[in-house]
């Protein structure tokens, strides 16, 4: 096949997922466009820090130096022979008829594709608690972000709370950088986590690794905590107000908050190409369907944590399937998969325990105080969006219009699984499934108008 | 500076990677020290606890997710247009305002 005959497929994301996909595509003998946010491909998990770092990889890794850096050099020595094209620093904010809206450093242009892989990640999933509109309260993964890619701390004295394995990894880090951590607070109990335990039993050195983290952590640990709220002054000190497994009220101070519940997927682009989307229960969040392969239909594929929330290891098994299944749908050869298949059914087994045993404290949305602050880009309550149910019924798209939930700067990323609980509990919906999902809008994140005339007067 | 110290009034705390070359900025007019290959964002909590005051409440915002998704941690420029602290590299020099420009409507 002639390079320009060659059909064009665009994955986008430069994570474990992107990276594994692009190269199997390369395998495959087509020359791929990569599009990324990041600076350098890595993604978030194996983020690299800015050129003159010099901490070695074991220091920003840990136990995954050795897959950080195998997929650096893959993605690096594609880009350096010719094999693929990184567009770096680029956003995909809009998908219609076959064509990518991309934005970057450069402005903004449309691309067209044949085929998409879309390896977006995943963020943090917040429960929103009272006072955590603050400035000094971020998402675990930004608190890690911070670490790895700027060797910082985002406070002298920082506070974890909320549950899963990045809250004890996190700590973990944390204290060994040098970091000061007051308290983990983890909300599941003790019990919930051994209910997950046959599922963790999938992958018994992670479990164990993330066992003998917990006990390292010591007094600092508690389990089965309520989050009450968080107090803080304009020059940056905090308390975190919470109960103990044993009801007891408890203080601790802080200047810094770090919340995390695992992780939701990031979706807007699969929702803009077309994926039909069904809720999930484990998850308690929507997501898009595709078949085993990674198949979302109309040309589109999904890999890694948008897809379903695996994990980095289960990123890279996906991007090769996903690969895989577009270098078949397009006659072109492909490696055999079927050990992938294999391994990507015991991901998903200990994905399911880790579910089980960090929850996501659905019930906590309920109870939250009329004057809780649930957008944080434009301060809507959940008072305020409880309101609107008497309005509009218990569906989040018209709770959006009446009540804005969902339509400040980020879309509704950070307050759209907690307000669709909220909205169900006051319509009385026995799940939040019920409340419908939250329609994806273009552009999915914003873009000056500046681009975008300038997009307009070049045709686009 | 000690390891573990972060500037007199900064929220962000520096652990490793000190040994950067300096860049000079401007937060609200007066002349800050950041490191090269700092981001906006870590460049002004490095010398303030937040980076803007919230559009909707009265309390001040210092970024929340750090990978692009959130929107937190837009700030002003002097001369009109606003970043994204968190994903946007600090270059020398840079004049940046925690407040709107005077003549914002």
């Amino acid at each position: 096949m002639s390079e320009a005959a060659k059909p064009r497929v665009v994955v986008v994301g430069a994570g474990p997922a992107g990276i594994r996909a692009a190269e199997a595509l390369v395998v495959g003998g087509l020359v791929p466009v990569v599009i990324d946010e990041g600076e350098r491909a890595g993604g978030q998990i194996y983020r690299r820090p800015p050129p003159g770092f010099t901490r070695p990889p074991e220091a920003l890794y840990g136990s995954e130096t050795a897959k950080a850096i195998a997929l650096h050099r893959s993605f690096d020595s594609l880009v350096g022979a010719g094999r693929l094209v990184h567009h770096s620093r680029s956003s995909v904010i809009a998908i219609a008829d076959g064509r990518l809206q991309v934005i970057g450093d450069a402005g903004a242009r449309w691309m067209s594709y044949d085929r998409l892989i879309l390896a977006t990640g995943a963020m943090d999933r917040v429960m929103p608690m009272p006072g955590w509109e603050n400035a000094g309260v971020y998402g675990l993964g930004a608190m890690q972000i911070a670490l790895k890619a700027q060797g910082a701390a985002l406070g002298r004295s920082i506070v974890l709370a909320g549950s899963g394995p990045l809250l004890t990894l996190l700590a973990v880090q944390l204290l060994k950088a040098g970091g000061q951590v007051a308290a983990v607070l983890d909300t599941a109990s003790m019990r919930q986590q051994l209910r997950g335990f046959s599922g963790l039993a999938a992958r018994p050195l992670f479990a164990l690794r993330g066992l003998m983290m917990r006990r390292s952590l010591g007094r600092l640990y508690h389990a089965g905590v309520r989050l009450d709220r968080i107090e803080a002054d304009e020059r940056g000190s905090a308390v975190v107000l919470w109960r103990d497994e044993a009801g007891r009220s408890q203080r601790t101070s802080c200047d810094a908050v770090g919340l995390g519940w695992h992780l939701r997927a990031e979706t807007r682009l699969a929702d803009l190409a077309g994926c039909d989307f069904a809720y999930d229960e484990t998850w308690r969040q929507w997501l898009p369907q595709a078949d085993a392969m990674g198949r979302a239909g109309r040309g589109v594929y999904l890999a890694g944590d948008g897809l379903r929330i695996l994990g980095a290891d289960g990123a890279e098994v996906a991007g090769r399937l996903a690969a895989a299944a577009c270098l078949q749908d397009l006659g072109l050869p492909f490696a055999d998969i079927s050990s992938e298949r294999r391994r990507l059914a015991r991901l998903n087994r200990f994905a399911r325990g880790i579910a089980e045993a960090f929850p996501w404290p659905a019930e906590a949305a309920a109870g939250l105080p009329d004057d809780t602050v649930v957008c944080r880009c434009e301060g809507v309550t959940a008072g305020e969006l409880r309101k609107t149910v008497e309005f509009g019924g218990g569906e989040v798209n018209r709770v959006k219009s009446l009540g804005r939930v969902g339509m400040g700067r980020c879309q509704g990323r950070y307050c759209e699984l907690a307000a669709a609980e909220i909205v169900a509990n006051a319509a009385g919906h026995a799940c939040a499934a019920a409340a419908g999902r939250l329609r994806g809008q273009a552009p999915v994140r914003p873009a000056p108008i500046s681009t975008l005339i300038q997009d307009a007067a070049t045709g686009g | 500076m000690s390891m573990a110290a972060g500037e007199a009034g900064g929220r962000l705390v520096r652990l490793a990677e000190t040994d950067r070359a300096p860049l000079r900025f401007f937060l609200d007019g007066a002349e800050r020290r950041a490191l090269a290959g700092d981001t906006v964002l870590s460049a002004v909590l490095s010398v303030a606890p937040a980076l803007r005051r919230s559009e909707f409440g009265l309390e001040a915002r210092a970024g929340f997710c750090l990978m692009g998704a959130c929107q937190d941690c837009w700030i002003w420029q002097e001369d009109g247009p606003r970043l994204r602290a968190c994903s946007t590299p600090l270059a020398e020099g840079m004049r940046l305002l925690s407040d709107a420009p005077r003549e914002w409507p």
